[in-house]
């Protein structure tokens, strides 16, 4: 506990976290102790709100040119269940998403061996003709690397010419693990750590904020995971272009990866506890509902969290269609989760600024 | 905190006004204490529900059917020998009898199961016929409950599961089960049952219609009766699942997780003369129940081979004996089988 003390006393000073200590958190620190100091950081830096967003997510296809093992969606051209959605059918799958309250448009997908860049820009630019109100955060560095070589464009032009067809935020999909011995057991088709890096340096740098992401529970070490958020943290010192940290915990079924279970509920609460106190220059840490379960996501509320996803919409979609159960959560509920939690839910957009929509709701 | 007892006053202040995290370490802390090593139990065990007729039509419960009703049963011997054979099978202790309060059963029915499972398997532990089916059985067969309960008890039932308390307050169970016994009469089986040296646990439903002092009283009113018998050999709380009840629309927020911990720490606190707390996964998820055994609970319940009357209420966890060992390891404790009175029978 001295040990432990001391590296809380530092961090209270504003003292930057090094990554031996952070890896004693990993494998020392009391999981109460790291919680309440987490929550303690996060209340200065955020106070009691917790964000929620109201996004729609868009797949335009599962049809990808890389195999990487640990993951459930990507199918081969050809394969049983691939599919690729034509521009037509995505515009009139999201035609009423005013009516629903969407903020923002969450597009990534897989590599499609066929489609040329132009598709792309022409989805982007349907979308927004269509709902010039709602923010596109579409594509990982891993598909703007792609967009690159498929076109023979070099990256800033990718960029310029997303960003003209209304790109306004990237999501931070694709991170992984960055270093390179877990790359190349778990996808090694897909780009490396150094160039998702680089890419996403050049997005900052075209003023397009991203999201960073670390998908933790396969085979990966603890110290492989606090390298990884290092060259986060050292990105960011660079270029303040993350928005936010999200760590995506690893489902292993239907996967390559063999893996018994899923990420421990403490293993999900000490990561995101020790993202918030390693990563001194994100504002928000992101608890994914969506991977960690709802009860574990609202719990994380009390470990440094202070976002919740959205992706309420495909629930009140199907609400709206008369179903009675819930494959995602109604934005009631999401309100309700933060409250008993003993924290302020307040709906974003997807730059972070406080939105207000419900009625007398304790929004700033 | 020190050794003092917690009073019902501090009950309340630590319910609406401790942080969960400061709460919780109190209660991991007293649980170490009563259970130093780092373990977490389990039984390996089957529910068997030997019918869903039941005239006392909770509100919110979905698994109930009325007499004629299209899938409404009353088990069969056979199926019913075939389900323990296949616990036994699978390392199984005990089985978890129970059902609705059958119009028409009197005690008879009862001893005629008891007696043909023990004939068959004489080591399968009963745990079976939580209090609501006990008074149910008694008056039905114009018994007492001492009576009632010598009876089973001589011919197999092993102990008494805490089921049907929900919570321990006349006006909340005249609003969720108006038709169920009171408080009182369910801490009389319990205390005569106790006194005939059947064990049993004790379980709360929360997350309905109560208000916080009456959540409180419940948990002492089992403390007062477990001071004079100590025959409680855990407490289970878990929360109202309103999926397919009557009583959905009434609660518009069911208990979250955040909730749920709460009240298993607040437990672990107040009944400190209760060994055991289980985490309900089945309720809660297996990721809850990882963070449960650091908010009061030491054990997890069993492993359900078969589980129906929460699933009617549209909640599905379900686990295999390896998941289950997988997921008490993940969380950073050893995972032990005991049998039903938690005697420990293996360390995985």
């Amino acid at each position: 506990m001295k040990k432990f003390n001391e590296i809380a006393e530092k961090r209270r000073a504003g003292e930057r976290l090094s990554s031996t200590e952070a890896l004693f958190l990993y494998e020392e620190g009391d999981f109460f102790a790291l919680g309440k100091l987490a929550a303690e950081i996060n209340r200065k830096i955020n106070g009691e709100t917790v964000y929620y967003n109201i996004n729609r997510h868009i797949n335009p296809t599962n049809i990808c040119v890389n195999q990487c093992r640990f993951c459930a969606y990507s199918k081969l051209k050809g394969e049983e269940g691939a599919y690729e959605d034509c521009i037509a059918d995505i515009l009139d799958e999201v035609k009423n998403a005013e009516e629903f309250g969407i903020r923002e448009f969450h597009i990534v997908g897989g590599l499609h061996p066929d489609w040329p860049f132009a598709h792309y820009l022409e989805l982007l630019q349907s979308l927004k003709k269509e709902h010039p109100a709602i923010v596109i955060k579409a594509f990982t560095a891993v598909e703007i690397d792609y967009f690159a070589k498929i076109s023979g464009l070099d990256i800033p032009t990718v960029f310029k010419r997303l960003q003209a067809v209304g790109l306004q935020a990237m999501p931070g999909g694709g991170a992984e693990i960055f270093a390179p011995a877990i790359r190349d057991q778990i996808c090694p088709e897909k780009i490396s750590g150094v160039r998702w890096l680089e890419i996403v340096e050049l997005a900052h740098q075209a003023a397009i904020p991203t999201n960073a992401t670390m998908l933790y529970g396969h085979v990966e070490s603890f110290a492989d995971r606090i390298d990884h958020m290092e060259k986060l943290r050292a990105l960011q010192d660079k270029t303040g272009g993350f928005q936010v940290f999200i760590p995506l915990a690893f489902h292993a079924t239907n996967t390559d990866i063999r893996k018994k279970g899923e990420t421990s509920a403490i293993d999900d609460l000490k990561t995101l506890a020790i993202a918030r106190l390693y990563l001194d220059n994100f504002q928000h840490i992101k608890a994914y509902w969506v991977m960690l379960g709802e009860k574990i996501a609202q719990l994380a509320l009390l470990f440094g969290v202070n976002d919740l996803d959205g992706t309420v919409v495909k629930e009140r979609i199907t609400h709206a269609a008369g179903a009675k159960s819930a494959a995602g959560l109604s934005e009631a509920y999401i309100r309700n989760s933060i409250i008993s939690a003993g924290r302020e839910p307040v709906e974003r957009d997807t730059f972070y600024n406080p939105v207000s929509s419900v009625q007398g709701g304790p929004n700033v | 905190m020190s050794d003092a007892r917690v009073d019902r006053r501090q009950a309340l202040d630590l319910f609406e006004n401790c942080e969960l995290l400061e709460l919780g370490e109190m209660a991991h802390a007293s649980r170490l204490k009563k259970h130093p090593q780092k373990r977490v139990t389990f039984a390996i065990d089957r529910n068997i529900n030997y019918t869903n007729i039941c005239e006392c039509q909770c509100r919110f419960c979905a698994y109930y059917r009325r007499p004629g009703d299209a899938d409404a049963f009353v088990i069969d011997e056979a199926v019913l020998h075939q389900k323990i054979a296949e616990t036994v099978e699978l390392g199984g202790t005990q089985i978890l009898l129970q059902g609705g309060l059958h119009p028409d059963l009197k005690i008879d029915y009862y001893i005629g199961i008891l007696e043909t499972i023990k004939r068959d398997f004489p080591a399968i532990h009963i745990h079976g016929f939580s209090p609501p089916e006990i008074s149910h059985i008694a008056t039905l067969s114009k018994l007492s409950l001492k009576e009632t309960l010598q009876q089973l008890k001589v011919v197999g039932l092993g102990s008494i599961p805490g089921g049907g308390a929900e919570i321990l307050d006349d006006r909340v169970r005249t609003l969720i089960s108006p038709n169920k016994i009171g408080w009182q009469r369910w801490l009389e089986v319990m205390e005569t049952a106790h006194n005939l040296g059947l064990r049993t646990t004790a379980t709360m439903m929360f997350g309905s219609l109560e208000t916080p002092k009456e959540l409180i009283e419940h948990l002492f009113r089992v403390r007062e009766v477990q001071d004079r018998t100590g025959g409680f050999t855990a407490f289970i709380p878990w929360s109202f699942q309103p999926s397919n009840t009557e009583l959905a629309d009434e609660v518009r927020q069911p208990a979250t997780g955040v909730d749920y911990l709460r009240i298993l720490a607040l437990s672990r606190l107040v009944l400190d003369n209760i060994d055991n707390l289980q985490a309900s996964w089945v309720t809660q998820g297996t990721k809850m129940a990882q963070a449960a055994v650091y908010f009061g609970a030491n054990d997890f319940g069993s492993t359900m081979i078969e589980e129906n009357v929460v699933a009617a209420a549209g909640v599905h966890f379900s686990i295999s004996l390896e998941e289950l060992v997988n997921t008490i390891q993940e969380a950073g404790f050893k995972a032990t089988q005991r049998d039903t009175l938690y005697n420990l029978i293996k360390d995985f």
